[in-house]
């Protein structure tokens, strides 16, 4: 077994709800998951135990053969190490396209700007936005946003990339440019964990697609063996409805 | 001449021709404008005719709007308000940042900086809860007095500090309240980063809880240079305490009042523009 | 009828008497009260001035005074009520709530355009109040040491134009509200000296001030505008004239010294400054 990220039995409440409850999931070197299910099925909170934003209550979180979740690391250095992106973008308002993807690599590996100029005006082009680095946030259309949010996380040159349902919040003609990223991402071997619900796109590109239900992995194959021939029969309802 | 002025104003928006609702529109504004103008000018006539007419109108006027003694004492309080102002200058910074210090107190999250964060609590709570004026004395006086030699025991010092620790209790809650402001969202994204908590709180919370505070501060602010006549009470003369030696002299009030234009003058625009803040603050949320 | 013929009986009776009831006269219908005379005082009123802050015992300086006149206006001791107000009370504008009001008011050009004074009925030295430390640093009864001291005074007293055309003190002066904080101010070491008239001086050296001291005095005879005390009255009150009949009476019968003898300290020991 060779995963590069690895949950094991992970359980965490908030008060009374259990969200996740007990999960089992591997994720391995270059792999893309997708994760499907209902509003409310666990899909983000799992995705911010994976990178420690929320500490887990029970079970283990290996990343590269070491538990994560050992209550009391240091949480700083894992997250440099796996980038998440949110629903909300969470730009920093107050910083232009180009300081808020500058900030945690200055602060945190400490390079100066001109150092890593080069690196982050590639970004900017890859990703369409060469004209936009000194643009504010609220100048900002919400794919442009997204895909800032997305440089940002690339910028700390993360072993492995979260997408906490990246499109939900975006207008259905903006999708497609956020999407076209997370394709690039693909073709350059990242290793991507998403939660989503854009199923046509999680069928045309994801290794291993779970389906999530009351905060548990109730299925999980590959993409284009749960989508045809979903073997639970919640799967199948959910699928029938988003389908 | 508010009727051209209109009319250029909708030839601008629309230089062809007027639609009917622009029509109605100007017809409905010049309506309000003539009302608005005529209760005014109602009210300020009144007020002019009627207030002469009290009975005891006339020693009011000696005493409280006397030309001669606004005269001769009018230089003399622009002169001690110099003073104030001077006090006002360096109070302001150092009360900015113990404000913030305590505000940064009162947030520390580690539980070995429990005692920080009491200390932060115990510190707004006290000095909100004091008259700045009974502080002033207390520490004024008080701190003085236990021998300290020349000039360490000087009414600026401690009067100032004495500024800094109600005013600063003030600002550390403003600010804190700036702090909570910030979506917990906005330190997620911090702390995916990898960034440290006082990184976090140095680069993505504080800048932005500090520009949402600005208004509110500024009313403080205006409220402290009112205050800073407070220190008079222990020895300064600014310009509070030089309007009461030239009450004393002439046995008349207009010095007060040349004060209150005095205040006034400084004031009046800093709570505009603290209002234009708040205003503009509040359209870019809305 | 009946009033003309008790006066007459009176007028009989004895010269003194009727000088009283002349004076009564002068008064009819000039009080807030009729029948009463209404005096203010400080609050709280100092010593040597009221003794024990309490003006009806008719002890203290002020106090003493203030029975004598009342009763050359023909009020009993009984006919006269106390009140309390500050020095603004004193001077606003609008109906008063006394007569006159008595708390060592200076009487100057400035303040008599805006109230009434009655004749002087006292005449005060300033003196130099400070502290035996000071006078240890060196401090001398000279203008010229005085100069160099770091000057305090209450701020709606006269003392503060003396203080500034007389000593020309080196740095500008620190005003208190009252001789309370002027005292505090003296104990920490704020200032160096306060200039108070010389009753109250001598009061506070001997008393109030821990270690206080007095470095010296101005008397009111070597000064060109001497710092004298009157009544002080809403501008244009009538009964002016009956008070100040009543302060030269009291002055040239020597009624008024004899007050000041029993009340205030003899200030001889205190050397004059040069």
């Amino acid at each position: 077994m060779n995963a590069k990220l690895s949950l094991r039995g992970v359980r965490k409440r908030f008060g009374d709800l259990e969200v996740c409850k007990g999960i089992d999931l591997d994720v391995a070197e270059g792999e893309m998951v997708c994760l499907i299910g209902s509003s409310g099925s666990g899909k983000s909170t799992l995705l911010r135990c994976m990178n420690l934003l929320e500490p887990i209550d029970d079970g283990e979180i290996w990343l590269d053969g070491v538990d994560i979740a050992e209550p009391g690391l240091d949480p700083q250095p894992i997250r440099q190490r796996i980038g998440i992106v949110f629903q909300s973008y969470n730009l920093f308002p107050h910083m232009s396209a180009v300081e808020n993807v500058m900030l945690a690599p200055r602060r945190t590996k400490g390079l100066s700007r001109a150092d890593l100029m080069p690196r982050i005006s590639q970004l900017f082009e890859k990703f369409g936005l060469a004209d936009r680095m000194q643009h504010f946030p609220d100048q900002l259309s919400g794919g442009q946003q997204q895909r800032v949010a997305i440089i940002r996380a690339l910028a700390m040159e993360p072993e492995m990339m979260l997408f906490d349902e990246i499109t939900s919040a975006l207008d259905p003609e903006l999708v497609g440019e956020v999407l076209d990223v997370l394709r690039e991402l693909r073709q350059q071997g990242m290793t991507m964990v998403l939660a989503t619900h854009e199923m046509g796109f999680a069928r045309e590109l994801a290794d291993k697609v779970c389906f999530l239900d009351a905060g548990m992995i109730l299925e999980q194959a590959p993409a284009e063996q749960l989508f045809s021939a979903p073997k639970e029969e919640r799967t199948k309802a959910f699928l029938a409805r988003v389908l | 001449m508010s009727d051209t002025a209109q009319q250029t104003g909708l030839a601008g928006a629309s230089p062809a021709k007027p639609t009917r609702r622009e029509i109605y529109e100007a017809s409905v504004r010049r309506r309000s404008n003539r009302i608005a103008l005529f209760s005014t000018l109602s009210v300020i006539v009144a007020i002019v005719l009627l207030i002469p007419l009290a009975p005891g109108w006339e020693a009011v006027q000696r005493s409280f709007f006397n030309g001669r003694v606004f005269a001769a004492t009018f230089p003399g309080l622009a002169e001690a308000f110099l003073l104030n102002v001077m006090i006002f200058a360096w109070s302001a910074p150092l009360i900015a940042l113990t404000g913030l210090a305590i505000a940064l107190c009162r947030d520390a999250r580690a539980p070995a900086l429990f005692p920080l964060r009491m200390f932060g609590v115990a510190y707004t709570d006290i000095f909100r809860g004091l008259p700045v004026v009974l502080v002033i004395y207390i520490v004024g006086f008080g701190i003085p007095g236990l021998g300290l030699p020349r000039p360490w025991n000087s009414p600026y010092i401690w009067g100032t500090l004495a500024l800094v620790l109600v005013y600063s209790a003030y600002v550390a809650e403003v600010i804190r309240s700036g702090i909570d402001s910030i979506h917990q969202s906005q330190r997620s994204a911090a702390a995916s980063l990898g960034l440290s908590d006082g990184d976090t709180m140095r680069f993505v919370v504080l800048p932005q809880a500090i520009r949402n505070v600005v208004p509110a501060n500024m009313n403080l602010f205006i409220a402290l240079q009112k205050d800073v006549a407070l220190l008079s009470f222990i020895g300064p003369v600014e310009i509070f305490r030089q309007a009461g030696v030239y009450k004393s002299l002439y046995a008349n009030f207009t010095p007060y009042v040349g004060a209150a234009l005095i205040f006034l003058a400084l004031t009046v625009p800093a709570t505009r523009y603290a209002d234009y803040l708040m205003n503009k603050q509040n359209k870019q949320r809305s | 009828m009946k009033l003309l013929t008790t006066s007459a009986v009176a007028l009989v009776l004895s010269a003194s008497t009727a000088l009283a009831m002349s004076h009564a006269n002068c008064a009819a219908e000039k009080t807030l009260t009729e029948g009463t005379l209404t005096i203010a005082t400080g609050n709280p009123a100092y010593y040597p001035w009221v003794m024990n802050d309490a003006p009806e015992s008719g002890e203290g300086f002020e106090a003493a005074v203030a029975y004598a006149i009342a009763g050359k206006m023909g009020f009993d001791a009984d006919a006269v009520t106390w009140v309390r107000t500050s020095f603004d009370e004193a001077i606003q504008p609008g109906p008063k709530n006394f007569d006159f009001n008595m708390q060592q008011y200076s009487i100057t050009p400035e303040r008599d355009e805006m109230v009434d004074f009655s004749l002087p009925y006292y005449t005060s030295a300033m003196a130099v109040l400070t502290t035996q430390s000071v006078v240890e640093a060196g401090a001398t009864a000279t203008i010229e040491s005085l100069k160099g001291l770091k000057w305090g005074a209450v701020a709606t007293t006269t003392a503060l134009p003396i203080l500034n055309n007389v000593i020309q003190p080196e740095s500008d002066a620190l005003l208190y509200n009252d001789n309370a904080d002027v005292n505090a101010a003296i104990m920490a070491g704020q200032i160096d000296a306060a200039l108070y008239d010389l009753p109250t001086a001598l009061y506070l050296s001997a008393v109030v001030v821990d270690g206080g001291a007095l470095l010296g005095q101005f008397p009111a005879d070597q000064s060109q505008t001497p710092d004298q005390f009157g009544l002080l009255m809403e501008n244009g009150n009538p009964l002016k004239e009956c008070v100040d009949a009543a302060i030269s009476e009291l002055t040239e019968s020597g009624e008024l010294a004899a007050i000041e003898a029993q009340w205030l300290a003899e200030a001889t020991g205190v050397p004059v400054v040069e």
